[in-house]
């Protein structure tokens, strides 16, 4: 047994690729190890693997790993014992068959099937030895690994991968394993950080001397560990300021953790002047175009400071040229956005208005001045049903920031800065006297932009992003482009989870059906859009809520144009759905609902209603009445919104439900009664079924 | 930097020098800027063409690149309307040929230590070339200076070998190793014996004012639209034209040789300029933008392919 080692080293990786690519080379490993009966018994992928990565390598480490196969001996069936040997003797079928399985015809036995008797030979696969193996079938594993953009570098284009190989490492113990890839073979060296160390390849000892030696050349190939380092360091830094935050954001320290080999921290600072920008504008500059986290004074608010994590270790002098560096480039960032903000500010959103004509929404579709048209006319629709049940919406409001929302696209500032379009026109807004409530609707029109993403703080707001979204879903729905598989250009899905998401959490009495009537799009094009929706609706429900598939199932059944009441019903489900009754119940809808599905296709007669007379069994009596009364309360208490209470009341009917099976044929040979108690299972399922479909949730065994 | 530091940082034009000098000691031809207006130093011929087909090139130019968009009056300290960028083309690239690059920043007086350096990946793409490739931005102290590609893809054809592509941004690289703040406050020389500086802005505001204004105000929208068309059409009738040339039975060596197929490239070259010009000026609409771009790549790419067949016929008849 003895360690395996292996890493790649490639030209710097994209950083959002690396985590991956990471876990599936460990994955890839284990895999082939353990098909290729190279794991020790007992072996623990927790505890025995390990995997590494910096921007220019990923790593794999395995403990005790089995140093050759174990041989395999396997039997095999040959020929026929009456081909096989001709008064006694071997003919040359046996000799051929024992010559194959490497074994001497005297040792051939002879087995028993149930077509007659035939010669057998127990063949012996000598197992190899692992570095064979992994020598052979790594290099697949390795071209395997998905990488969202892939390269050719080599003549005659052998290979893509993310980038060019520069070296591998391979080790099984002290030997080295010789894998070939991208034009390299593995040696027993590896290279250190690009700057810091000699740049001379060095020998790696052993397996688990690896992460020592590397950080002895400045690397720190553990990617917790080097997350952590920038962590501390990001809050050791920001201390030298007192009362100082470092605005956390984790998607910007995973970046940075895959962007370093040897990280370390620097605080620098802009002047204060630039504070009279918007705070959205100063942390979008720092953080999306130059990596650096926005540091607040104790009261919340942005102070001038900044914090780039660098690739390299500094000392006083060092850390001035490049703490300069960085303040200089920040400061031009800094000033282009100050340009753009005052030379912004000349022309008003609403003279921006006219402006839209000019800007193309979507070829067939039109400019953003006919698509605003269009949402203030369907926000007015929804408004007004929406009033109507007493949301108590601003209407007018809702009409200005419709009208304004998408004037901020003709700005400077967000043709430099796209991820903060609305934004930009909600702070544009408020500089140039518009109402606080058109603005914050206009700069919340894009939320929730992702699953965890906040709501618009307004229902103006709300209902604003509803229109928003509903009028580009109808239209493109209208022009037959609507998402395909993987595909979705205009990022449709998204709208419609952001719908969802507005109908189920903000409060606003609206139904998706009233969206779509507010669209007026055809009947052809609705039928669409609402089954599209239905698939977004049950996404909401498994991927924010936590529902399991067959719940949702349950519940969407009886309908969900209410997004909030599928919500509330799921949980629900989800709540009563463990207890016994329930499962019980549960079980007999399925029941039920095959009965019936049988009967259906046989053409059975069923008559609409229950006749009383032909309940002519004491356990079908026992069920009509029970159920009948349970039906009644049930549909109180779901009226009344208490689900919970309603599906135990169902579950209530469980020793009439249990009763009527054991003893009740429904299919009885008396058409009259057959017809009656399909009857009487056509209405419960009727009656019961108006929470959830029962008979979709699944019971254990 | 203190104020002695700054007096020994490079000039502009010996920060060109320097690298220059760099790139021809590793086997690369110098070449002087393409004369035809380009967008970018990607689309002089010396990239665009070379990259294509198998034969081997290792090429470097200083290439002034307009951007009639870009072009602010000379009033925004980080903008320009035509900027310089250092080309080189590498085909194939040499094995670890970032730590050439490195080097190169070395030969600039860069201290690396003192630095922090981080290939970031950054994919450049060219769709009215039919171009792209993979790569990084170099960033420096928070800097991008240099764009690295490896190119993938050329007039829609797959390249083999590739090419690598290093574009560095001369003005930025001058504004941080000489740390000023304005582009125009680059030294472009000292005088040798008054030690006297005469600044980028010295050289080249002017031209800044005068091409944006040109650019944004004076140019003259339906005579650009008439250049636009009278380019393409005879970009066109060359293209037609190659299609009779090389696709008849037994082309005679010298036709298939001399075919224009350079100038229908400049032509193609021309358009691009004149749509970006169009398009500073507002003259172009979102809807239209699409169908002028299509028409523009059906001169390149198309060009781009006539080229690699006449290459492939004319290596042909040599061989």
């Amino acid at each position: 047994m003895a360690d395996l080692l292996f890493e790649i080293g490639l030209e710097e990786m994209p950083a959002r690729m690396i985590a991956a690519a990471q876990a599936e080379l460990l994955r890839r490993t284990l895999a082939l190890l353990g098909a290729e009966r190279l794991l020790p018994a007992g072996f623990d992928p927790l505890t025995d693997a390990e995997s590494f990565s910096t921007p220019r390598r990923l790593a794999v480490r395995v403990r005790g790993v089995l140093a050759r196969q174990q041989d395999v001996s396997e039997e095999v069936v040959g020929p026929a014992v009456k081909i096989a040997y001709k008064d006694g003797a071997a003919t040359p079928a046996a000799e051929a068959f024992a010559r194959k399985s490497g074994v001497a015809v005297a040792d051939l036995k002879t087995v028993t099937t149930p077509k007659g008797e035939y010669l057998a030979a127990t063949s012996v696969k000598t197992g190899r030895g692992a570095a064979e193996v992994i020598a052979e079938l790594l290099p697949k594993e390795l071209a395997a690994i998905y990488w969202a953009k892939t390269m050719y570098w080599r003549a005659g284009k052998p290979e893509r991968f993310v980038r060019p190989v520069l070296w591998m490492l391979c080790l099984l113990g002290e030997n080295v394993v010789p894998v070939s890839f991208g034009g390299r073979t593995a040696a027993p060296a590896t290279l250190g950080h690009r700057v810091l160390s000699s740049g001379e390849e060095f020998e790696v000892v052993a397996p688990e001397t690896y992460e020592a030696q590397l950080e002895g050349e400045y690397v720190l190939v553990d990617v917790e560990a080097r997350r952590q380092i920038i962590r501390k360091a990001l809050d050791h830094v920001t201390r030298e300021v007192p009362g100082a935050r470092w605005r956390e954001d984790e998607a910007l320290v995973d970046q940075v953790t895959h962007l370093t080999e040897w990280p370390t921290v620097l605080r620098g600072g802009f002047e204060a002047e630039y504070l009279a920008l918007p705070e959205e504008v100063l942390v979008t500059v720092m953080r999306d175009h130059q990596k650096y986290f926005a540091v607040e004074d104790a009261a919340g608010k942005l102070a001038p400071h900044f914090l780039a994590v660098l690739n390299i270790s500094t000392d006083e002098h060092s850390a001035g040229i490049i703490r300069q560096g960085n303040e200089r480039v920040l400061r031009a960032r800094f000033n282009d956005a100050r340009f753009f903000w005052e030379f912004d500010q000349r022309v008003s959103l609403t003279e921006r208005v006219k402006l839209l004509e000019n800007v193309t929404f979507q070829k067939d579709l039109g400019s953003y001045a006919a698509k605003s048209e269009r949402v203030r006319v369907l926000a007015a629709k929804l408004a007004e049903v929406a009033n109507g049940r007493g949301a108590g919406l601003d209407a007018a409001a809702v009409d200005d920031a419709a009208r304004l929302a998408k004037t901020d696209l003709t700005t400077e500032l967000v043709k430099e800065f796209t991820e903060l379009q609305g934004v930009i026109g909600g702070l544009y807004a408020r500089s140039q006297g518009v109402s606080a409530t058109v603005c914050d609707a206009i700069y919340d029109q894009y939320l929730p932009a992702s699953a965890s993403d906040r709501l618009p703080r307004s229902v103006e707001g709300a209902l604003l992003g509803l229109a928003d979204r509903m009028d580009t879903i109808a239209g493109m729905f209208g022009l037959g482009m609507e998402p395909t598989g993987s595909k979705d250009p205009f990022a449709l899905r998204r709208a419609a989870n952001a719908v969802v998401r507005i109908l189920a959490e903000s409060g606003l009495p609206l139904g998706l059906n009233d969206l779509m009537v507010a669209t007026g799009a055809g009947s052809v094009v609705e039928k669409k859009v609402l089954a599209f929706f239905g698939e977004r609706v049950e996404f909401y429900l498994r991927e924010n809520r936590g529902q399991a598939y067959d719940v949702v199932k349950a519940v969407m059944s009886p309908g969900w144009d209410d997004v909030r009441d599928v919500a509330v019903r799921s949980e629900a489900v989800s709540e009563v759905r463990g207890g016994a009754d329930f499962i019980a119940i549960s079980a007999a809808f399925k029941r039920i609902k095959n009965i019936l599905q049988q009967a259906a296709t046989k053409n059975e007669v069923m008559p609409t209603a229950v006749s009383d007379t032909l309940l002519v069994q004491a356990e079908e009596r026992e069920l009509a009445m029970r159920s009948a009364v349970v039906s009644g309360e049930a549909e109180d208490l779901r009226r009344a919104g208490n689900y919970r209470s309603a599906l135990q009341a169902i579950a209530s009917l469980r020793p009439q439900v249990d009763g009527f099976f054991e003893t009740v044929m429904v299919m009885a040979p008396e058409a009259e009664l057959r017809g009656n108690r399909l009857a009487l299972l056509m209405r419960i399922a009727a009656d019961f079924s108006r929470i959830a479909d029962f008979s979709e949730i699944v019971t254990a065994g | 930097m203190s104020e002695s530091g700054k007096k020994k940082a490079l000039t502009f034009q010996e920060m060109l020098f320097v690298l220059q000098r760099f790139w021809a000691e590793r086997g690369c031809v110098l070449q002087q800027p393409y004369d035809v207006e380009v967008g970018a130093g990607t689309m002089s011929p010396d990239t665009f063409l070379r990259v294509l087909g198998p034969k081997p090139i290792r090429i470097a130019y200083a290439q002034p690149s307009r951007r009639p968009a870009d072009g602010r009056y000379g009033e925004n300290p980080n903008r320009l309307f035509r900027h310089t960028q250092l080309q080189v083309i590498l085909k194939p690239p040499p094995e670890r040929v970032q730590d050439v690059y490195l080097e190169s920043l070395v030969a600039l007086g860069i201290d690396l230590r003192e630095h922090d350096i981080k290939f970031e990946e950054d994919n450049w793409e060219w769709p009215v070339g039919g171009a792209w490739g993979v790569g990084w931005q170099v960033m420096l102290d928070g800097q991008e200076i240099t764009q690295f590609t490896y190119f993938q893809q050329c007039g829609g054809m797959d390249l083999d070998p590739i090419s690598g592509e290093i574009t560095y941004g001369l003005e930025r690289i001058a504004q941080f190793l000489q740390d000023v703040d304005s582009i125009y406050d680059i030294v472009w020389a000292r005088d040798p014996v008054t030690g006297e500086a005469m600044t980028y802005g010295d050289v080249r505001l002017e031209e800044e004012q005068q091409f944006s204004a040109y650019s944004f105000d004076y140019a003259d929208v339906s005579s650009l639209w008439k250049h636009l068309e009278l380019y393409e059409a005879e970009c066109l009738g060359l293209l037609a034209q190659a299609k009779v040339v090389m696709g008849a039975e037994a082309p005679a060596e010298v036709t298939v040789k001399r075919f224009p197929t350079l100038g229908a490239y400049e032509l193609a070259l021309k358009c691009s300029h004149v749509f970006n010009l169009l398009d500073a000026r507002g003259a172009i609409s979102v809807t239209e933008r699409v169908g002028v771009m299509a028409r523009i790549r059906t001169l390149i790419v198309g060009v781009a392919k006539v080229y690699a067949e006449q290459q492939v016929a004319v290596a042909g008849a040599s061989a």
